[in-house]
């Protein structure tokens, strides 16, 4: 390995701190910074162009431009003059996963800080040669300028020199009057090479003297390698077979040899443990061993309940969803005895780094992951799996492999967004508003992601890794926000999964809780008789929430009136809000649905979104992502459920698993962003996602009378609760 | 698998290519020419990540055989570039029409074809010719507006 920036500060003396961040923690102070050695954030050439370094990573949602712009800002230096290095275990700082819609709330403060404290560091070095204190100094693009009319720039500052010195991280960043990039609708830097088909995808890559390697696997992690049969292999050139324990691919100097490898390839596995089905899992969910944690119990619920003038209870449901990216996992790893570089489009590039290392029984820091662009990954799907793919085929081949999934392999190997029920029930006082909230929800933990010990990877699976994880993720949003005076709320927390394997997928438990949360608001609202967003207004203390409700209100031209709508014309509006988390984002959406009464097929023609997200970085990029979540989450709402039998999953391509297509995509989608400069930023890459859901749901309801509780609507299914409703 | 070569015109060029017949266009595109415009997406035909033009019709070739190519390719990359862009792509970065970028090669190597066969589609006629190009991140919006806009200028 060539000698990395790490090693070089090290050997200069200087001490660079680097390590792993909690998961969910906040860059609360500035104390909580990842690197303290401002030159592991920045470096300004003698061309005065920067070079900045990050450990968040570019998944297609528009951070490497954001991150760009506050650079820029905090540096007074252009956008184009500044190059972004990002997840590269060997030169960048840490700033954990990129996950949680976390990557500005936590990540963008922390670049902003960096470069904040560069530039004050500069401004003192001018103030000095120039003999004029910084009060007197101006910078634009690089250039300081006194009063005087004297100059100095960056490059003739520190020009391809160190900083030399530990982030105090009390520089003071710019408000909201002295923005030039931020706020501003910066084009995507990486967008044109994209549109250009020039973009360097980890697709792309291809090492001198590579291999190209495919892995075979059986139905189930767990399953045991029974026979080969390779005999049909002889006809290819190059081809070998590859195996440890469990784990078994070929390689090939050819792509397309290993590919007709891995299907001529006979390989028998073991009868396992009878995998569940798709119909058997909501059952599972309640049966199977768990942990029950009480999220809030406040006044006394089973008192309320018992006094109430009306009461209601319901279950909903969500299966098993997909990530499903387009573009199927891709990785390319070069293994020697005693280090290895890994190319991969991980989300967690020092977890996976040292996840990889512990299967290949190398030193962490002899392993150097390199973090290279995939297609959209909307949380954990087979980036991990694949990247140890690559490497456990290139330790035992002595050679650099490419391993890229196939389509089947993406379909059926990936994490799976994690099936949950949710139980909810309530009551209504004498004046029609909630008088007491009773929800539980069974799911389990939605952190899948590799652990230290190479667990949680398929590969380690197959080589008996295990190890510890943290669990998380199916609490999200489980607590409502409406402020109910009688409010009991427990998280069974499943503690293996019944059924499939499941990881982060956009969201983790909020979409399913949100769906539950704000169906069944609904379906208290209409039981009131109420307008649904004025019952929610009615039970909302945060200003933020009330506002975002609004707007929407407002944007959609909302008609005040109770669900439903009682006509013949089979057209509804659904409502439904989220505090992302119960901390971060403000989402309120409205739905409009034309439902077909013959065949239940359900169209979603318009969209209406009013996002609160703190300070806005880039108003179209948030845009985007809005635009994105929307129709996701409609795809989500409508089409999508993993099916699996005893043989294992069975939704193995777009036929089986349908998204959303062009002809059913909205004809609108309005957008109102709610900008407050003065609040931290909150991230936008999921918030949007969570409320669809129970919108489409209320929209249903409101033009049919009928009460969809269990994802996807398919036809069959409105239908289905079509007729039930009318006999 | 018994390889062949062949000449196949790639972007205006001849190149001689050696794989086997069966070997799909693709892999040739990208292994053996380097172009990595157009991209893997699902080997099936299904996802629309990988169509290039064929005798200039949008063809998918994660399921074209190398030994039925018999007229000229053009992939993205010949389509346009940065110094001299195609009218979609131009329109594509105006709009910002893309998230991840991983379909937009399909997308626009669709757009294209359907735009020389037709000079002025409605609304309908792009989304359904579209209907087999699948997008996850949800870039859908814009790229019917960038494909509107082209359209809409032509003269």
């Amino acid at each position: 390995m060539t000698v990395t920036r790490r090693r070089f500060l090290r050997a200069g003396g200087a001490l660079v701190v680097s390590f792993s961040l909690p998961w969910e923690a906040l860059a609360q102070s500035p104390d909580d910074l990842p690197a303290r050695e401002l030159d592991a954030w920045l470096a300004i050439s003698t061309a005065g162009t920067v070079t900045a370094y990050c450990g968040k990573v570019e998944l297609g949602t528009g951070v490497r431009t954001a991150f760009t712009q506050l650079i820029a800002d905090e540096l007074d230096i252009p956008v184009s003059q500044i190059e972004l290095i990002m997840g590269d275990t060997a030169l960048c700082p840490d700033q954990g996963p990129t996950v949680g819609s976390l990557s500005l709330r936590q990540g963008g403060p922390q670049v902003r800080q960096a470069a904040a404290e560069a530039r004050r560091v500069l401004m003192a070095m001018a103030s000095k040669h120039l003999a004029q204190p910084p009060a007197q100094l101006k910078v634009n693009d690089g250039l300081i300028t006194s009063s005087n009319g004297t100059q100095i720039s960056y490059a003739e500052l520190i020009g391809g020199r160190r900083f030399r010195r530990k982030l105090q991280g009390r520089a003071p960043v710019k408000s909201e009057s002295a923005f030039s990039q931020i706020g501003r609708s910066t084009p995507r830097i990486e967008l044109p090479a994209k549109i250009f088909g020039t973009h360097e995808f980890v697709q792309n890559l291809r090492i001198p003297g590579m291999l190209h390697g495919r892995v075979l696997r059986g139905a189930h992690p767990n399953a045991v390698l029974e026979t080969i049969d390779d005999s049909l292999l002889h006809t290819l050139e190059g081809v070998r077979v590859l195996r440890k324990g469990n784990f078994i691919g070929v390689v090939a100097p050819r792509e397309e040899d290993a590919i007709r490898a891995s299907r001529d390839i006979k390989i028998t596995w073991t009868q396992v443990p009878r995998y569940a089905t798709t119909h058997e899992t909501a059952d599972l969910l309640r049966s199977s061993p768990s942990a029950d944690e009480v999220l809030i119990d406040r006044g006394n619920v089973d008192s309320a309940l018992g006094t109430a003038r009306e009461l209601l209870e319901a279950d909903y449901y969500v299966p098993h969803q997909m990530h499903a990216s387009i573009g199927p996992s891709c990785a390319v790893a070069d293994v020697r005895r005693d280090r290895a570089t890994l190319w991969s489009a991980t989300q967690t590039s020092f977890l996976t780094r040292n996840s990889i290392a512990a299967l290949l029984e190398l030193a962490p820091g002899n392993v150097r992951l390199i973090w290279s662009e995939g297609s959209g990954c909307y949380g954990h799907n087979g980036a991990d799996d694949c990247t140890a793919d690559a490497a456990l085929l290139s330790q035992l081949a002595r050679k650099p492999v490419r391993v890229q999934w196939m389509r089947h392999d993406e379909h059926r190997d990936e994490p799976k967004g994690a099936a949950m029920l949710m139980r909810v029930r309530g009551g209504l006082d004498a004046q029609g508003n909630v008088a007491a909230w009773h929800y539980q929800v069974w799911s389990p933990s939605h952190n899948g992601r590799p652990n230290a010990e190479g667990g949680n990877l398929l590969a380690g699976t197959q080589l008996g890794r295990s190890g510890h994880s943290f669990a998380f993720g199916a609490e999200r949003n489980a607590r409502c926000s409406y402020a109910f005076p009688h409010n009991r709320t427990i998280l069974h927390l499943v503690k293996a999964s019944p059924s499939l394997r499941v990881s982060s997928l956009r969201g983790l438990g909020s979409p399913q809780n949100t769906f539950a949360n704000e169906s069944f608001m609904d379906e208290l609202a209409a039981l009131a008789r109420a307008d649904p967003i004025e019952f929610r207004v009615r039970h909302l203390e945060d200003p933020r929430a009330i506002a975002v409700l609004q707007a929407v209100a407002r944007l959609a031209r909302w008609d005040s009136r109770a669900s439903p709508r009682n006509s013949s014309v089979s057209e509804g509006r659904g409502v439904a809000f989220v505090h992302y988390d119960n901390l971060s984002t403000y989402v309120a959406v409205v739905v409009h649905v034309k439902v077909d009464r013959s065949t239940g097929a359900v169209r979603v023609p318009y969209v209406a979104v009013a996002h609160d997200c703190g300070l806005i970085v880039n108003p179209d990029g948030v845009r985007n992502q809005i635009e994105g979540n929307v129709i996701q989450a409609i795809s989500r709402a409508l089409l999508e459920e993993v099916r699996y039998d005893e043989s294992g999953v069975t939704t193995l391509d777009w036929g089986s698993y349908q998204i959303l297509r062009f002809s059913e995509v909205p004809q609108q989608i309005a957008i109102e962003l709610l900008n407050r400069p003065e609040t931290p930023m909150l991230g936008a890459g999921e918030g949007t996602t969570c409320p669809i859901g129970a919108a489409v749901a209320n929209a249903i309801f409101d033009a049919t009378g009928a009460r969809l509780r269990a994802m996807p609507f398919t036809p069959e299914r409105v239908l289905t609760a079509i007729t039930r409703r009318q006999s | 698998m018994q390889r062949m070569s062949v000449t196949i015109s790639v972007n205006g060029r001849q190149h001689v290519v050696s794989a086997a017949g069966e070997t799909p266009l693709l892999y040739v595109l990208r292994n053996e020419l380097r172009l990595n415009g157009p991209k893997f997406g699902c080997g099936l035909g299904q996802c629309g990540a990988c169509t290039v033009h064929i005798g200039g019709m949008a063809v998918r070739v994660c399921i074209v055989p190398l030994s039925a190519v018999a007229a000229p390719v053009t992939t993205i990359e010949g389509l346009g570039t940065a110094e001299r862009p195609h009218p979609l792509q131009t329109a594509f970065i105006s709009e910002q029409a893309a998230q991840c970028g991983y379909c937009i090669n399909g997308m626009i190597m669709a757009a294209a074809a359907l735009l020389k066969q037709f000079k002025r589609p409605s609304d309908d006629a792009i989304r359904s010719v579209l209907d087999a190009n699948l997008c996850r991140c949800g870039a859908h919006m814009r790229i019917l507006r960038a494909i509107r806009k082209v359209a809409d200028s032509s003269p």
